[in-house]
Formats: structure tokens, sequence, C-alpha cells
């Protein structure tokens, strides 16, 4: 899977550093001593996979539910083919939605094409933040659904094994 | 329970972590606290699971190989079945149940489109049902943002 853009230090990288940064004061030496790397190589490397969006952020990965966000709603929206563009973005900045897509629609079963990932302490903010986003898609939304998530039934997150 | 300084951690840095030889040090003095503070702060935030992890989030799609969405619409008394052969395959990373006609959803990764369209047709002949494929055709970005 990593073999098409990153050479084998990289790789190496990505193995030591997907689990989270070692939490001691010269973080990024450290990776480099179990990897018999120079630190500046290291830090070097990473700078340039941040710079090329392999990494997209270094920092918290906060656990939402732990943080009281209890309810996700996957929130799918029949937006007008020549205005999804526009209107994705807008909708991808609100400081709530944690992801979103254009995805195919699969007609008659299923009418829509953008989809928003949204938040909230309960299904009532949820809404609330859904209405929000209908404000602002407009008469451009021909319709829309809430999708609650009831059970995880599986969730390994997407790890590499070199 | 967190206090305003985990608050304070947990809302500044959920992304911009320098890259440099101190950089705990770094981000301890723009949030006005010790190094160690920091560090040993970020110890108990990841041990009472408030964080899940703490490091650079990568993006698998900038690696290579494809990601798909994908949807079946399965009956009630056979959900526990399908759930397991789907989940038994490894390239599925996520499932979710949804209250929705559609209600099982899950995201698959793989090396190639090839193999990405033998994964899919395979969970379609092991469950006997159709998968609605959703690949991702744009993406409106996204900066994860929770307020602690």
């Amino acid at each position: 899977m990593l073999h098409d853009t990153l050479d084998a230090t990289d790789r190496a990288i990505v193995l030591a550093t997907q689990e989270g940064l070692p939490l001691a004061p010269r973080p990024y030496h450290a990776v480099a001593e179990s990897l018999g790397l120079a630190p500046e190589e290291v830090m070097g490397r990473m700078e340039k996979l941040l710079a090329a969006g392999v990494i997209r952020r270094i920092g918290a990965v906060p656990n939402h539910y732990a943080l009281g966000y209890k309810a996700n709603g996957m929130t799918v929206w029949d937006v007008d083919d020549a205005r999804v563009s526009e209107l994705g973005r807008r909708v991808g900045a609100l400081d709530f939605v944690s992801h979103s897509y254009r995805r195919p629609r699969h007609l008659p079963q299923w009418p829509y094409n953008l989809f928003a990932m949204v938040h909230g302490k309960d299904r009532t903010e949820v809404e609330e933040k859904a209405r929000a986003i209908a404000v602002l898609l407009g008469d451009a939304c021909r319709g829309h659904e809430i999708l609650y998530s009831s059970r995880i039934l599986k969730k390994t997150g997407l790890r590499f094994g070199g | 329970m967190m206090d305003d300084t985990d608050r304070a951690i947990v809302n500044a840095l959920q992304g911009g972590f320098p890259i440099c030889d101190r950089p705990y040090a770094e981000a301890a003095a723009r949030l006005g606290i010790a190094e160690e503070e920091l560090i040993a702060r970020l110890e108990r935030l990841l041990a009472e699971k408030v964080l899940t992890r703490f490091g650079p989030l990568y993006n698998a799609e900038r690696m290579g190989g494809a990601f798909t969405l994908a949807a079946m619409s399965v009956p009630e008394e056979d959900f526990e079945r399908v759930a397991e052969a789907v989940n038994a395959l490894p390239q599925v990373a996520h499932n979710y149940r949804r209250e929705h006609a559609l209600n099982m959803w899950f995201v698959v990764a793989t090396d190639s489109r090839e193999a990405m369209d033998a994964v899919l047709r395979e969970i379609a002949e092991r469950t006997g049902l159709e998968v609605f494929n959703f690949p991702k055709e744009e993406e409106f970005f996204l900066e994860l943002k929770f307020a602690a």
C-alpha cells in the first residue's frame, strides 16, 4: 500500500510513528535512534511528508466520544450537480462538520450526492446543525436524511503493515 | 476530569505540533506551561482515553492504494451473519450499523483499484446482497476541530 510514493526510509518512519510520537523531550531523536537514522533525516523527511499532505497534521487526536460528542449523524444531501462543488466547500468549512465528500448517487434507492459528518452532544444538537446546513444549501438541495450510527461493528482503523 | 489546562492543550494541539529538537518545549511555551508538565498531561490524557493518539495523522490515500465507502441493505434476521462475513475481511477497516434501509456501512482499503473491485465482488458473493459503492469523488476538507 505504501509503495507508490514513499521510499523504504519513509515507510519505516510511517510505521514507527503511526501509533504516536514518543512522549520524551526529543521525540524525533527517539524515533531516529530506533531506526538507526540521523535525527535531521527523520525531521527533514517528516517536513516533506507534511508539505506533501501525506501527513495531514501532527498533534492530539481526540476521542470525540470522551469529549462529550456522543451523537454522530452522517447527513446526506441531494444537491444540484452544478452547485455541489461550491456548496460542498462551504459545508466542509462549517466548524461542526468533520468530513464532507461528494459521492455518487445510486438511483432510485439513493438520491444523495453530498455527505457531511456532523457531531453533537446529542441528537437534538445534530438536528440543529443539520438545519444550519439546510439553510446554507437553500434551494440547491432537494432533500436530505440523517443516518445515525447505532452500533460499531468493526473499527480497526487504517494501519500499514509496510 | 479535565481541567482548563487540559482543555487548552486539546484545543490548541489538534495540529501544528512542531518538527524540531524540543517540540514539547516549544508547544508548552505557547501554552504557558513547562515542557515536563505538557508531557505528563499528554500521558494522562492518553491513559484516560481523552486522546486516542498523539502524533502524525497520516493521509492513507496519499500513500497509494484505493479506498471506498460501501453500504448494504441487510435483512434483520441475517444481520449478525452478514456482519461476521464482512468483518472477516482484513480489507474492511470500519463497519457501522446505521438506522436506514441501507443499514450497514463500511470502509474498504486495498492496495489497488483491481483489488478493490475484487473485494466488493467477494462481499456480494459471500453475503448474497447487493453492495452499493460510494467512492469519494471530491473531498471538502476537513480539519478536525473538536472543542474540549
